[in-house]
């Protein structure tokens, strides 16, 4: 019986081990040094807010492993020997395989800022990261203010957190409006002023120039590169963005890039060794998507499709059309197709704010078509399977636009704006 | 002494004013307990239940209000209240106590016995109880104004938590109006009109209200003329025609999370407390054997109750005691065969116990009808078993458990494992309805805020996160769920019937063949 070892229990690695236990009778083992149990690691920031617990994150009871004749191994992996096809451990022991699929998934980037290293700072990434905040920031008393540097989805989850604790935060970004690299500038600014709303001291266009420790080795304060304000702070989160977690595949014959090196297949340069979630890297990027995609979805859904090679229905991964979504303290996010920060070439924006300012879409649509290319929405829900099918039809805008209530997914008895924007989507057409 | 246990958030300066003004309020209310007399008792009982609103009021406003809309669950498992603490367990000795003393003993609340006058807790309730019908308080009077208050002074901060969710203001909205109008204010003004009326609150439906059928009650409203034949008509079309067209357009939630006082309370004074169901696979096992043994156990004791007060003769009255098995069975045969014929396959392997239940039923009617006599059923007297499920089920379980119990099990604990009402009204949504929670494609990020806030204790991220919708017997529809995902990935609605149970394996975004592939076998 071929044993499949998985090193890594988050989302790619499980999804790889559920699916390939309903497709065979495999011995099945995965390895990993963070958890006992697979946890929803996007759950994170609720334990600290209070609203969870550690074991409310785990999304299947104890139970369910040996009942579905799962291993679970805890441990670190230090190295993999892909001619003896064998793992060796940080604690000594060893483990055979006869395929093996990597799902190490991320860990946060640091770029070497003096002092990086300190106590009191901290990543936001594995569950011993919230351990560390929550023993340097349990109160508003022993944590008088925290610096989060690097503006992106874990930047602002984190700056909510420290805020439901009453902890006064201040946000660098380093570019000139929140998460601009990703979200139209509309979308950004309203999302700038929705954080300072929430009294969180957001500081554009500020780099980290270093952390400054006191006697003990403890943050004490952050100096800012563009102004060389001194922040005195008891916490400093760097969110900086993620990088494959791989450093320990590097000395091993496993070809790797930032991430581990994949074909289509999911499979790497060696046999029998797979690749997938966080850390696995494409050799190009799959229909204009990113060669690698640190997101949930992409995990899970590598996660099924590797399982049904290994289970001998070799399949390419061939994800559908992008969509993804966030949460911006109060304000949700969803997004189906493609909206890039500016449109492309070919491309156009319409964009629709609701005077709250809580609320807003772009739809970004090509030019000269008139195809309907893709939506963010912001406090208003959407449906993905209607959106789906729209982007696979190739709808035009305009029918996207006209037919909009039919995707809408906000709870009953809520106010609706579909007609709004249909009209403001009209009146736009014709002033241009 | 502290609420919050690693103090990872204070209470404001006003909250806690606010708490004292609320305690201050039920500090009256414990005077008179302990038999203060207090000179004018309108006077005190007013400034006991306005400063517990007031106090409610003031906490809520400050505790939502100073902040941006959203939700508020911040460290609700860190404040000893509403995570089993010191505090919880100290709420739920009080809150049980209470129960007890009210059910079994209420002369220690200060009740009249043979026709003495009201001392205590109950006699503060006396000017409220002659303006409202013109007789004295009784416990029942006491608890339902204590009741009524709590579902509106709760319900008010309720609708401050969630004041950016219209569902959630609607139905609580609904609730207290439900509470006050048709629990608390009607039941009283009939009275007045008519002071031979059983007490009926006309939202409240059998087997919920399982003494509607009793002897007594019956004959309370046939002997009064056309309102009462109409009273109980209107019970009988409650049950067998409102309740069944409603539950197929809207789900069971018209009713627990609209409409009945114990879900109201549940949603309004049991709001913190929601997350403590268990959401094991064990507790569901256990519910589903709970509820529906009490269903059993009501439709018997129910059956039996009009059994033994029917008689042999047609040419008295045409409803005879055979007649009556015999319509019974013929009723629960015709709905068993229908739900085998063409609910089969949905059913599973729960149409295995669905059989059992129904001949567990059926053979203890025909066993009644051939041993019963006018008196005893089952060999125990008719009124014993009444009596039996009265205390076991009405008061011990609905009331001191299913109340009492709110900071150890959770807000619903009567509503999720006793209640025969929801089991029949759960046993439509899950086959003959147009309700279900939708989940969003491929949008789960398998958090865990669903599951954590249900409180029925429906694990509802063990469906979203597979792409699958919601089609649980037991959801009563409070919509929690849905407002706090933060991926927007569930929505309650009422939409066909086909496609309403979609198990999938490969989720929306993958790889269209695969999907087809998989999902497909
Ligand atoms: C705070 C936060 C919020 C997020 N929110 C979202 C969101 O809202 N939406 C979204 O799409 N994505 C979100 N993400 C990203 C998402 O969580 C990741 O994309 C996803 O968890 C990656 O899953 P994975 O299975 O690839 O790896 P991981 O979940 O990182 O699991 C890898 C596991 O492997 C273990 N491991 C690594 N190396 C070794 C070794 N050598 N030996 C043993 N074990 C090892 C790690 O300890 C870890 O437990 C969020 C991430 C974070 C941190
Ligand atoms: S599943 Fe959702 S709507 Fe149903 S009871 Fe649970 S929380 Fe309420
Ligand atoms: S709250 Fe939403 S995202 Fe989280 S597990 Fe439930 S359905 Fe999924």
């Amino acid at each position: 019986m071929d044993h499949i070892v998985i090193i890594g229990n988050g989302i790619s690695g499980v999804t790889a081990a559920r699916h390939i236990r309903k497709l065979s009778d495999k011995k099945i083992t995965i390895v990993s040094a963070e958890t006992d149990y697979f946890f929803s690691r996007t759950a994170l920031m609720y334990i600290y807010m209070g609203h969870m617990k550690f074991e409310h994150t785990q999304p299947y009871e104890d139970w369910f492993w040996e009942k579905n004749r799962i291993d679970l191994k805890k441990g670190y992996v230090k190295h993999i020997d892909t001619g003896a096809k064998t793992l060796q451990f940080a604690e000594g022991d060893t483990l055979s395989y006869d395929k093996l699929i990597i799902a190490t998934g991320s860990k946060p980037n640091k770029f070497g800022w003096p002092g990086q290293d300190l106590d009191g700072v901290m990543g936001m990434y594995h569950k011993q990261d919230l351990e560390n905040l929550e023993h340097f920031a349990p109160n508003n008393k022993a944590c008088k203010r925290a610096v989060i540097v690097g503006g992106g989805l874990i930047g602002i989850e984190l700056a909510e957190m420290l805020n439901s604790r009453n902890i006064p935060v201040t946000f660098l970004v380093r570019e000139s409006s929140f998460w601009n690299g990703v979200l139209p500038e509309g979308e950004s600014a309203m999302i700038n002023r929705h954080i300072q709303n929430h009294h969180i001291d957001l500081r554009l266009n500020a780099n980290l120039k270093e952390i400054i420790a006191d006697q003990n080795g403890k943050a004490k304060s952050i100096i800012i590169q563009e102004t060389g304000e001194e922040i005195v702070c008891d916490v400093v989160g760097l969110t900086a963005g993620v990088s494959p977690n791989i450093d320990f595949i590097k000395a091993s014959n496993i070809e790797t890039g930032r991430g581990v090196k994949v074909n289509r297949y999911l499979e790497t340069n060696i046999p029998d060794v797979y690749a997938v979630g966080d850390c696995a890297e494409q050799h190009e990027g799959i229909n204009g998507r990113r060669p690698i995609e640190a997101v949930w979805y992409t995990g899970r859904m590598m996660g099924e499709t590797v399982a049904q090679t290994i289970c001998g229905n070799r399949i390419q991964y061939n994800p559908g059309h992008w969509f993804n979504s966030a949460k911006f303290l109060d304000i949700e996010y969803q997004t189906y197709g493609w909206v890039f920060s500016q449109p492309r070439e070919n491309e156009s924006h319409f964009h629709w704010k609701h005077e709250d300012d809580t609320k807003c879409i772009t739809v970004c649509y090509d030019k000269h078509t008139n195809q309907f290319l893709g939506i963010n929405t912001f406090g208003i829900r959407m449906r993905h399977d209607v959106f789906d099918n729209w982007l696979t039809e190739k709808r035009s805008v305009d029918y996207v636009m006209e037919h909009l209530s039919e995707a809408n997914f906000d709870p009953e008895f809520y106010k609706t704006y579909e007609s709004a924007i249909f009209s403001a989507f009209k009146n736009e057409l014709q002033t241009v | 002494m502290s609420l919050a246990k690693p103090d990872a958030v204070d209470i404001s300066n006003t909250q806690k004013i606010a708490l004292a003004i609320g305690i201050l309020g039920l500090f009256i209310l414990a005077l008179a307990l302990f038999n203060t007399n207090f000179p004018n008792k309108g006077l005190f009982l007013t400034l006991a239940l306005a400063f517990i609103t007031i106090g409610t009021i003031v906490y809520s406003r400050d505790a939502y209000l100073t902040k941006l809309e959203g939700i508020k669950n911040d460290a609700v498992w860190f404040k000893s209240i509403s995570s089993r603490g010191a505090w919880g367990w100290i709420l739920g000795v009080v809150l049980t106590s209470f129960y007890i003393v009210l059910y079994f003993y209420p002369k220690y609340l200060g009740l009249g016995e043979n026709g003495a006058s009201n001392t205590g807790l109950i006699s503060l309730f006396d000017p409220l109880s002659h303006l409202l019908s013109g007789r004295n308080a009784s416990q029942w009077f006491v608890y339902g104004t204590l009741y009524t208050i709590a579902i509106l002074a709760f319900g008010y901060k309720f609708m401050l938590k969630y004041r950016h969710n219209r569902y959630q203001q609607l139905r609580t909205a609904s609730v207290m109006f439900f509470q006050l109008g048709f629990a608390f204010l009607i039941p009283e003004f009939m009275y007045v009109m008519n002071s031979d009326l059983p007490y009926y609150d006309l939202k409240s439906i059998w087997p919920l209200n399982y003494y509607i059928f009793d002897e007594w009650s019956v004959k309370g409203f046939l002997s009064n003329g056309n309102i009462g034949l109409g009273l109980i008509l209107f019970g009988i079309i409650s049950i067998f025609v409102i309740t069944p067209i409603l539950t197929y357009k809207y789900g069971k939630r018209w009713y627990c999370s609209w409409v009945c006082g114990c879900g109201g309370l549940a949603e309004t004074a049991g709001d913190p407390f929601r997350q403590l169901s268990s959401k094991k696979m064990s507790a569901w096992k256990l519910e589903r054997w709970l509820i529906h043994t009490v269903l059993v156990f009501s439709v018997v004791m129910t059956v039996a109750m009009v059994y033994t007060y029917l008689g042999y003769d047609h040419n008295a009255f045409w409803l005879t005691k055979d007649l009556f098995i015999a319509l019974v069975i013929g009723f629960l045969t015709l709905i068993f065969a229908g739900v085998m014929y063409f609910k089969r396959k949905e059913l599973g392997k729960d149409a295995k116990y669905g059989a059992i239940g129904y001949f567990v039923v059926i053979a203890l009617l025909l066993l009644m009808h051939l041993t019963g006599t006018t008196e005893h059923v089952f060999f125990v007297k008719g009124g014993d078993l009444r009596a039996a499920y009265g205390i076991y089920i009405g008061s011990i379980f609905s009331g001191v458990i299913g109340t009492g119990f709110y900071p150890i099990l959770g807000s619903r604990a009567w509503c999720r494992f006793g209640c025969p009402m929801a089991a029949i009204l759960g046993f439509q949504q899950r086959l003959f309805s147009k309700f279900r929670i939708t989940t969003n494609g491929g949008q789960c990020i398998s958090c865990g805020n669903c599951s954590n806030s249900c409180e029925m204790g429906i694990d509802v991220r063990a469906y979203a996160q597979k792409g699958e919708n919601i089609v649980r017997s037991s959801c009563v529809g409070c919509g929690i769920c849905s407002a706090v995902c933060p991926r927007g990935v569930l929505k309650l609605e009422n939409d066909s019937m086909k496609g309403r149970i979609n198990p999938t394996e490969i989720l929306l975004g993958n790889d269209v063949d695969l999907m087809d592939l998989v999902n497909k076998k």
